[in-house]
């Protein structure tokens, strides 16, 4: 019964998302006036971003169980070379696009190649150091090519007009939302494909996959750079949505906010990060304005003042969830939907996450 | 002449900073196989306790005294060392035998712990005040030194023989060691490796809290992210060094200082943190475990 009803859900999911720029609905406390706002659709839209980004991220992380620390190189380039293409080539956006797409793909072969010949933490340390070169670059400005600190803007004339302005915010959040679920259906297809077997084989036991006559290390260059042009097509989204380049996007910051997204979401399902990257952008922005409000400065400063400090507040999130819930969100929903099942099943079931952890 | 008397002397008191950060780094994860994302908070606490101490026991139109340097310096260590090993207790040994969800918890206590200074202090940089004669500039065959720079050269080779003294001959370096060789068998001598781990955080703690003192004070200013900005650095010097190897670690951090001064000084001044990640590059493709780690 429950297989049967199951598939379902995503298509209302779906529908209801789908519906969202045309139903103006009111959601009181969650959302500020009707969902169909501007910036609500916004809100909404660059969670889907950062959503395609924790799919890439938990391709690698999740399924692959390669941690990697420079993932938001790969974001930053999605964002960063389109708009620097447009700006200094003087290319339309489609071709601007695709020049981003050869670039990174350049690099991500260029980086996952050295930096796969080292495993574990160094690896995480080595694509770290890359991210940061990368941070350094975008930061110091050189050539005043990326607008250092103050970050570049998407001239609007070379945009078509559906994208531009605030009434066609709709119209990005379709795209994006469209960009999130033909992603997601193809993240979904290649875990299922015999390559998504060979990734799940390596994070599992990486000495088995080599005896079986394999090389684990061409899978996992593929994860990586499968991986790096999705994190770049969120970075095209983002900077649509956006209309323009901050360089804190590229800081190893955002890497961690990612790495955020999956462990809140839960690395175990494809939905889970998804959902985290929601969550976490959602948390972010509101606990922002929250803390800017009155309601946070009227409390003592000993409780107001980490309060008003975003940053702080996900640290403490973040080691929580760590070390109550380390199976996120879909972990933790498959845990209450097993527990409601019958007892041979569950055992079974627990028996097999244990063995994944 | 003098000019490359200068560039090395100042990019090794650079190092010096680094070689105090990625030290006790190396000591954790040689034991404990975990990557410290933790350990730049505790330098960046080890800079705000002493610049608190410094700014609270100078009376108004006064220099820093060098006592008070001293009473700064030791505060700090004490507060490094204190943050890590409760860090250590209450965090990471919930996690033990889950490696990757030890470095993900370091990673959320010191973004928490590095931005509480923020909360605290404000994300404003603040003067970090020093003795006269450590402000000072020396000169030196004709090259204009940073006097503080020297005392963070001397201070790091201190702290590099000290740190091998402790682990050749004593009790605790004893069991690092064998740790690090072997950590399931010093467990079935009987040996508590538990009480080692807390032991080896709180003394990275405590020399990160060093650093961040002498690094505030060679910087001449601090604020919130000194201790992450460093900490990618000797992440880096960790891994050209060898994990686990604190000669590896020193001599990695020379290279590492030296070589960032010489590129930031004759190229543009973003080549000097592009030749670091360039010299990391060569030195996994061409040796994987590090200049002096353990070939693997």
């Amino acid at each position: 019964m429950m297989t049967r009803v199951r598939p379902f859900w995503p298509v209302v999911l779906f529908v209801a998302l789908l519906a969202v720029p045309a139903v103006g609905v009111h959601i009181p406390v969650v959302f500020d006036g009707p969902l169909n706002r501007a910036g609500n659709l916004q809100l909404l839209a660059v969670g889907f971003a950062f959503g395609i980004a924790a799919i890439s991220y938990n391709i690698l992380f999740g399924y692959t169980g390669i941690l990697s620390f420079g993932h938001a190189l790969f974001f930053g380039a999605g964002v960063y070379l389109p708009v620097i293409a447009i700006r200094r080539l003087h290319l339309a956006l489609g071709p601007a696009l695709l020049f981003g797409l050869i670039v990174t793909l350049l690099l991500a072969v260029a980086i996952g190649a050295v930096a796969l010949r080292t495993q574990g933490v160094y690896f995480a340390m080595v694509t770290l150091a890359f991210a940061q070169a990368g941070a350094v670059v975008v930061g110091k400005n050189p050539g005043q090519l990326t607008g250092g600190e103050e970050g570049l803007s998407l001239p609007a004339k070379t945009l078509p007009t559906w994208m531009v302005g605030v009434i066609h915010t709709g119209n990005l959040y379709l795209l994006t939302l469209a960009v999130l679920i033909v992603v997601y259906l193809m993240a979904l297809r290649m875990i299922a494909s015999p390559t998504g077997h060979i990734w799940a084989g390596i994070r599992e036991n990486e000495r088995r996959v080599e005896m079986i006559g394999l090389r684990p290390y061409t899978y996992k260059l593929l994860a990586f750079v499968v991986a790096s042009v999705i994190a770049m097509i969120a970075g095209n989204l983002y900077l649509l949505l956006l209309s323009g380049a901050t360089p804190s996007i590229v800081r190893s910051d955002f890497t961690v906010a990612l790495l955020l997204m999956v462990i809140i979401g839960g690395s175990g399902a494809l939905w889970g990060p998804v959902a985290g990257a929601m969550l976490y952008h959602y948390l972010n922005v509101r606990l922002t304005t929250w803390a800017a409000s009155g309601a946070v400065a009227a409390l003592p400063g000993v409780i107001g003042r980490p309060l008003a400090d975003p940053p702080f507040i996900l640290g403490i999130i973040f080691i929580l969830l760590v070390l109550f819930f380390p199976r996120g969100i879909a972990g933790t929903a498959t845990t209450l939907r097993l527990s409601t099942r019958r007892k041979p099943v569950r055992e079974k079931q627990q028996e097999a996450m244990q063995g994944e952890l | 002449m003098s000019t490359l008397i200068f560039i090395t002397l100042t990019g090794l008191a650079l190092a010096a900073m680094y070689f105090l950060l990625a030290s006790g780094l190396s000591l954790i994860f040689g034991l404990m196989d975990v990557l410290n994302f933790a350990h730049g908070a505790f330098f960046t606490w080890g800079a705000y306790a002493a610049w608190w101490v410094i700014s609270t026991q100078t009376p108004v139109g006064h220099s820093v005294s060098t006592g008070v340097f001293v009473l700064a310096s030791v505060v700090a260590i004490i507060v490094g060392a204190v943050i890590a090993g409760a860090t250590e207790v209450i965090l990471l040994r919930p996690l033990y035998r889950r490696t990757i969800y030890q470095v993900l918890v370091t990673l959320g206590a010191g973004l928490a712990l590095s931005e509480l200074t923020a909360v605290i202090w404000t994300h404003d940089a603040k003067v970090f005040s020093q003795p006269a004669w450590m402000a000072a500039t020396l000169v030196i065959a004709g090259a204009r030194v940073p006097a503080n720079g020297l005392v963070l050269i001397a201070v790091a080779l201190t702290v590099l023989m000290l740190i091998s003294l402790f682990l050749r001959y004593t009790r605790y370096g004893l069991i690092v060691r064998a740790g690090a060789e072997n950590r399931e068998m010093v467990q079935a001598l009987g040996i508590d490796v538990n009480r080692a781990f807390t032991v080896v955080f709180a003394l990275g703690g405590a020399l990160a809290g060093l650093g961040g003192v002498f690094g505030g004070a060679y910087f001449k200013s601090i604020d919130p992210t000194i201790g992450s900005v460093n900490l990618i650095f000797a992440f880096i010097v960790v891994v050209i060094g060898g994990l686990g190897s604190i000669n590896g670690s020193a001599l990695a951090a020379a290279i590492i200082g030296v070589s960032q001064q010489y590129a930031n000084y004759y190229a543009a001044g973003w080549l000097g943190d592009f030749v670091v990640v360039i010299l990391l590059a060569v030195v996994l493709l061409v040796r994987p475990g590090g200049l002096l780690g353990a070939r693997r």
